[in-house]
């Protein structure tokens, strides 16, 4: 594909800007003319959800003093820090480091149970296989709400009660039905040949799975990492329930917290909201593709 | 059992060449069993017996049960959760549909504005709660009027806030639905001289069924598990017109300690949860194993 040589075409590329990859042609789609409504449309949206996080943000700027008498919709006058050094110092490092550990705990549980079930109910046809994919499809209708009162129990009775590890295993168990959805999607469009070339030469299923699986389902597994750390991150009710102290409190609990803590300093409480939410956001920015890919292939399967 | 390349004659040795263990599959179903399947039937057991936290639970019969059919404020929880439920999914739905179709386009501002419609759904639900709570608060918020102090206020908020914080993940699933209908459709329908919105209502509709009904399923279960918002934004009220099922149990275990009546609402939203998913599932044949790549 020579363009330099080819004279350009004048009347029918009007974006001559826009690099051209084989996925945007792939892409290309039926509604190729304006729709005026449509755009319109995502406009309004945008405003309903741009609004609110702005006005979060104006207001977390605001000194407490000018916050009653201010529209938060107005930007602030003197814009201060002075909410987030509240907020700082108010043990938002530990419940910081709580939440990590966590986030990261739950990802590795979801990680090495997940994958090798969602390789056995792609790759073999038995009985036990299918049921315990289905399991998991029904698994996903299980409310964590329904479940607490007995959980509580069984956290009291394994004398986990107020510790991460009572939020840590109810937390992963719950968010394994989804990552099963989606690993199992993903492995679904990987073609049976490639096992079968894998099987001529001998290689165990191991082989396999840590050869050909792992790599080609890496979209899949970067969506599981990222939405079962958003679960963990996000996560009120098991720590709501299953913990107590300060010791093991994280994130969202520490956040509930604040309202008593902070009375009516709505922009200390504003600023503790940003803050507990800029982790996750820069996580979002760094693996915002995977996440998107593999959360969008929920939705095509 | 433990390898399946040398049992059989030659065909199986191919059919079968590689394929790994079902027991690979143990670990995490035993563990989801654990704390998930076991919980479940365990609340339906606590749900006989008496408990207060301490101690042990004590067989009550049906005690609970009998309880819950005479509490009136199930029935208004009830209507409550379910009005809910059809509220927020044909708002939600329409909203994600629309906005996921259109995403599923290749404009670059297209994907800018995605990435920004998506933004919601990375904050946690105690943290939206939390930001609407200081936006609608009476003194210091955008509107200066108690919305949360009267019955429709509040409900609605409750729609608004979830719809705020959810339609960014619908919207995705669909825009992932809309992304893998075949472009020779189109093609077709163009030449048959089919228009935008004929277009939509038969082509892109009938090609996301599969998609509406996965969002549907975790819209359901996820409405029927609602619950930061509303204890954060409103704590059930004005009064209880916004206690939801979830709420009405959390009230009934956490705050009265009486874990068994908590237990038979629990096991109440388990069965309503599940069938209603089943259902689901059933009346749209969607759980079969095949990829719906295959034979395009």
């Amino acid at each position: 594909m020579s363009h330099d040589t080819l004279p350009r075409p004048t009347t029918t590329d009007k974006r001559p800007d826009r690099p051209r990859t084989d996925a945007h042609r792939r892409r290309r789609h039926w509604s190729r003319r304006a729709n005026p409504l449509a755009g319109l449309g995502s406009i309004i949206w945008l405003v309903i959800v741009l609004v609110p996080i702005y006005a979060m943000l104006s207001a977390s700027l605001t000194g407490p003093d000018k916050a009653l008498t201010g529209n938060p919709l107005k930007p602030p006058t003197d814009p201060t820090l002075d909410n987030y050094n509240t907020v700082l110092h108010s043990g938002f490092w530990h419940l910081l480091s709580n939440t990590v550990i966590v986030a990261v705990t739950v990802v590795v549980i979801v990680l090495v149970l997940c994958v090798p079930l969602a390789y056995v109910a792609v790759r073999t046809r038995t009985r036990w296989s299918g049921a315990a994919f289905r399991l998991f499809l029904l698994g996903v209708a299980i409310p964590a709400q329904a479940v607490v009162v007995p959980l509580y129990l069984l956290i009291a009775k394994l004398d986990l009660y107020d510790s991460l590890l009572a939020v840590i295993l109810p937390t992963a168990a719950f968010a394994m039905p989804v990552s099963v959805l989606v690993l199992t999607g993903t492995l679904r469009d990987i073609s049976e040949d490639l096992y079968e070339a894998m099987a001529l030469d001998g290689a165990s299923p191991v082989r396999m799975l840590f050869q050909l699986t792992v790599p080609l389902a890496k979209g899949g597994i970067s969506t599981v990492v990222i939405f079962s750390a958003l679960q963990a991150w996000n996560g009120f009710l098991f720590p709501l329930i299953f913990t107590q102290s300060d010791e093991p409190r994280v994130l969202t609990l520490g956040l509930f917290n604040f309202v008593s803590q902070f009375g009516v300093n709505i922009p200390a409480l504003l600023a503790s909201v940003v803050l507990s939410g800029i982790p996750i956001f820069a996580v979002y920015l760094v693996a915002r593709r995977a996440l998107i890919g593999g959360l969008m292939g929920v939705g095509g399967k | 059992m433990s390898s399946t390349v040398t049992s059989g004659g030659g065909r199986t040795v191919k059919a079968r060449a590689g394929r790994p263990n079902a027991v690979w599959a143990l670990p995490a179903v035993l563990f989801f069993t654990f704390f998930a399947v076991v919980p479940m039937g365990l609340a339906f057991y606590l749900s006989f017996t008496k408990w207060d936290g301490l101690g042990d639970p004590k067989p009550v019969g049906l005690a609970n049960w009998q309880k819950l059919l005479d509490d009136p404020r199930l029935t208004q929880s009830l209507g409550i959760t379910v009005l809910l439920m059809v509220t927020s999914w044909v708002f939600q739905t329409v909203i994600s549909l629309l906005l996921g179709v259109w995403a599923a386009g290749r404009q670059r501002n297209r994907a800018i504005l995605s990435g920004i419609f998506f933004v919601p759904f990375l904050l946690s639900s105690t943290a939206i709660g939390l930001l609407f709570y200081a936006l609608l608060d009476p003194n210091f918020g955008i509107i200066r009027e108690n919305i949360l102090g009267s019955s429709s206020g509040a409900f609605l908020v409750i729609v608004f806030v979830g719809a705020w914080q959810f339609i960014p993940f619908h919207t995705l699933i669909y825009q992932g639905g809309a992304r893998q209908i075949p472009e020779v459709l189109y093609q077709a329908a163009a030449i048959d001289g089919a228009g935008r919105y004929r277009q939509f209502f038969s082509i892109t509709l009938p090609q996301l069924r599969h998609t509406i009904t996965t969002s549907t399923i975790l819209m359901v279960v996820g409405l029927l598990t609602y619950f930061e918002t509303v204890l954060i934004l409103t704590k059930g009220g004005p009064g209880t017109d916004t206690a939801i099922l979830p709420y009405l149990m959390y009230e009934a275990g956490f705050k009265s300690y009486d874990f068994g009546y908590a237990s038979a609402i629990a096991s109440f939203l388990v069965v309503t949860a599940t069938g209603l998913s089943v259902l689901l599932v059933r009346l749209t044949g969607f759980g079969g194993m095949r990829s719906t790549r295959e034979g395009m």
